[in-house]
């Protein structure tokens, strides 16, 4: 449906999208996660065409963006970050032309308009002056116009910015319903619980690059396969190491250190990560016991998607600011650089964590 | 192209912008009808017209300065960007709602003359080919100031900027008659230009070599010339001022005759400037 390849922006020396590369599958609904300024707004803008792109290509229904634009842009409806509304229209007016300037048709033209402002629910806006509706029903106007014309595509850039919970939750179920309907969905947000309510499939974009792409399911596996035992232990250090060491081969890391809280009386945190489904509570518990220490503290904490995309995101920021010394290193001594070019793919998230011990 | 257009014109009549174009140019020509035709009872209806072209450069980009630059301070560029209609398309559909607007007033103008008739005899084709001759210097013009509000995001500097450039065509008679009109000074004249046009290059592609290689070529090319026969460059620069004078061309419709290079020369200003708004439009996507 839509094919991106190797899709690259560089405004003068900087570079706001690299070399990005994903297919979309129609009927579901696709999200860009990412912190502030990572290039989502820029790629989402590349797709519509309202932005050239430096290097790389995208197709649409088989219609590339910048050789046929005017045939790829009848398959997709796009709302910009700011709703682009004309503030001196009324909805009604303005969904009239937008109608229009996709080429509905006549017979279609009313049925079309009260469909989406039904489905908005602008209806009893429609007469007001934009300029005078709130942010909640401008947002919905702009998601009423990218419906127009019913496009297979409907791209949406963070279209829950600014609105109340109440809104938010009306949005969301306005965009699971379109993709009821088939038509494909992609939509950008920082929010990473939006995402994960609303999207089938993932793709988390850091400083222009895509550093993970998988359903949401397959993330979770992936990244959420593990579950961390947090143990606050009092006793002696050498009792406590040997418990750690008849655990460690159940455990994937175990990591210990004088506790933060009560220092210098042989109190100890102890982190153990296992696999998902292993719980060594009880373990844990029964091997304290005979090694006679106390355990003060204990609870089991699984790994959820919030974790997984902040993991991510930092770890792709340490290697790109590597990335980026060596770059600049480069250029200074023009000697040649190990610029490594292991960019993480969908499997970024097995980075074998080292046992302390 | 059409939904877009329609859009505009209506924006423009909704709006205070409009309506205060058709009604001051409309007070303008009534005062210069009224004191001219019907007080000192003069026939000649171009007489009139003629005296409208020095109010042009303050009317002219009112209607003008938001055109291109609103729509990309609210953001609605990129609704028209992602619409299926061609940038191209977009551009006409703006410039012809301007013209549409001020075709309103032009209409009613058009019914001037037959009023007068009835007071005496008025030279209908002079006052006609005046009117239509009229109506393309703000065409021209308009295509100017479009041009203009196309490469800046606010308002207010299209408007400032649109009055000074359309002030500076005004003056460009007499601006080249006070250049000396010598060989020597054509050639300073045409360095400057040379010197600017490599400003341009380099200030729009942020490239020094580029516009390095643009500022040699274009000194090179106008010294050789020189060199090779000075007689060329005698009163050529103020002669090429001169060209630019879009409103002196008017001056043959206020004297009666329909000059047909004139009207060549307005559709091509026009021509070239909308084109260039396409291109300086198209041009944001790929910066």
């Amino acid at each position: 449906m839509i094919e991106v390849k190797h899709l690259t922006k560089r405004y003068g020396n900087n570079t706001a999208v690299d070399d990005i590369s994903f297919s979309v599958k129609p009927g579901m609904i696709y999200g860009f996660l990412g912190p502030n300024g990572a290039g989502k707004s820029t790629t989402m803008n590349i797709i519509t065409g309202c932005l050239a792109a430096t290097e790389g290509t995208v197709t649409i229904n088989g219609h590339d963006v910048f050789e046929e634009p005017l045939e790829a842009k009848k398959h997709v409806g796009y709302l910009p970050e700011l709703p682009p509304l004309y503030a001196e229209m009324t909805p009604a007016e303005y969904l009239r032309f937008v109608a229009e300037a996709k080429g509905v048709s006549k017979e279609e033209m009313d049925y079309q308009l009260s469909y989406v402002m039904e489905k908005t629910q602008i209806t009893s806006m429609q007469d007001r002056l934009i300029k005078n509706l709130s942010k909640g029903y401008r947002q919905r106007v702009g998601v009423a116009q990218a419906m127009l014309g019913n496009p297979e595509v409907i791209i949406l850039d963070e279209p829950t910015v600014g609105l109340d919970p109440g809104q938010i939750i009306e949005i969301r179920d306005l965009i699971k319903s379109l993709a009821d309907e088939h038509h494909t969905v992609i939509l950008s947000s920082h929010i990473l619980s939006e995402v994960s309510a609303v999207c089938d499939y993932v793709m988390i974009i850091s400083h222009g690059r895509l550093i993970a792409s998988d359903t949401i399911d397959n993330l979770s596996t992936i990244l959420v396969g593990s579950r961390v035992l947090h143990l606050t232990v009092k006793g002696d250090l050498n009792r406590i190491r040997q418990v750690i060491n008849r655990l460690a081969d159940q455990a994937k890391t175990i990591r210990y250190e004088e506790s933060s809280e009560d220092r210098g009386i042989d109190v100890y945190d102890i982190d153990i990560e296992v696999e998902k489904d292993i719980d060594l509570r009880e373990t844990a518990f029964r091997l304290f016991c005979d090694a006679k220490c106390v355990i003060l503290k204990l609870y089991a904490e699984t790994i959820g998607l919030e974790d997984v995309f902040l993991k991510l995101t930092r770890e792709y920021d340490e290697q790109y600011r590597v990335e980026q010394r060596l770059a600049a290193l480069d250029q200074e001594e023009n000697a040649f650089a190990p610029k490594e070019d292991d960019r993480p793919a969908d499997d970024s998230g097995d980075n074998d964590p080292r046992p302390v011990m | 192209m059409f939904a877009i257009y329609k859009r505009e014109l209506k924006s423009y009549l909704t709006n205070m912008i409009g309506c205060v174009f058709i009604s001051v140019l409309l007070i303008i020509v009534g005062i210069f009808v009224t004191v001219m035709n019907l007080l000192y009872g003069y026939p000649l209806f171009e007489y009139s017209i003629s005296n409208l072209t020095p109010f042009l450069f303050v009317l002219i980009p009112i209607l003008t300065m938001r055109s291109v630059s609103e729509e990309r301070h609210a953001k609605t560029d990129q609704l028209l960007y992602s619409l299926p209609v061609s940038v191209g398309n977009v551009v006409l559909a703006k410039y012809f709602a301007m013209i549409t607007v001020f075709l309103i007033p032009t209409v009613i103008m058009a019914f001037y003359p037959l009023i007068l008739s009835i007071f005496g005899n008025v030279p209908f084709a002079s006052a006609y080919g005046a009117l239509l001759g009229f109506m393309l210097l703000v065409s021209a013009l308009i295509s100017v100031g479009l041009f203009i509000s196309s490469i800046t995001e606010s308002q207010v500097i299209a408007a400032v900027v649109s009055a000074g450039v359309l002030l500076g065509m005004y003056l460009m008679s007499v601006i080249a008659g006070i250049i000396p009109s010598s060989a020597f000074a054509s050639l300073i004249g045409f360095a400057v230009v040379m010197v600017l046009i490599a400003l341009i290059v380099w200030r729009m592609t942020k490239n020094a070599t580029v516009a390095g290689i643009v500022c040699v070529a274009g000194l090179f090319l106008v010294g050789s010339i020189y060199l090779i026969d000075s007689t060329l460059f005698e009163g050529l620069f103020p002669r090429v001022l001169n060209w630019l004078s879009v409103f002196d061309r008017f001056d043959s419709f206020s004297e009666g005759l329909f000059d047909l290079t004139t009207i060549v020369y307005y559709l091509s200003i026009s021509a070239l400037f909308v084109f260039s708004t396409i291109q300086s439009v198209e041009k944001r996507r790929w910066s």
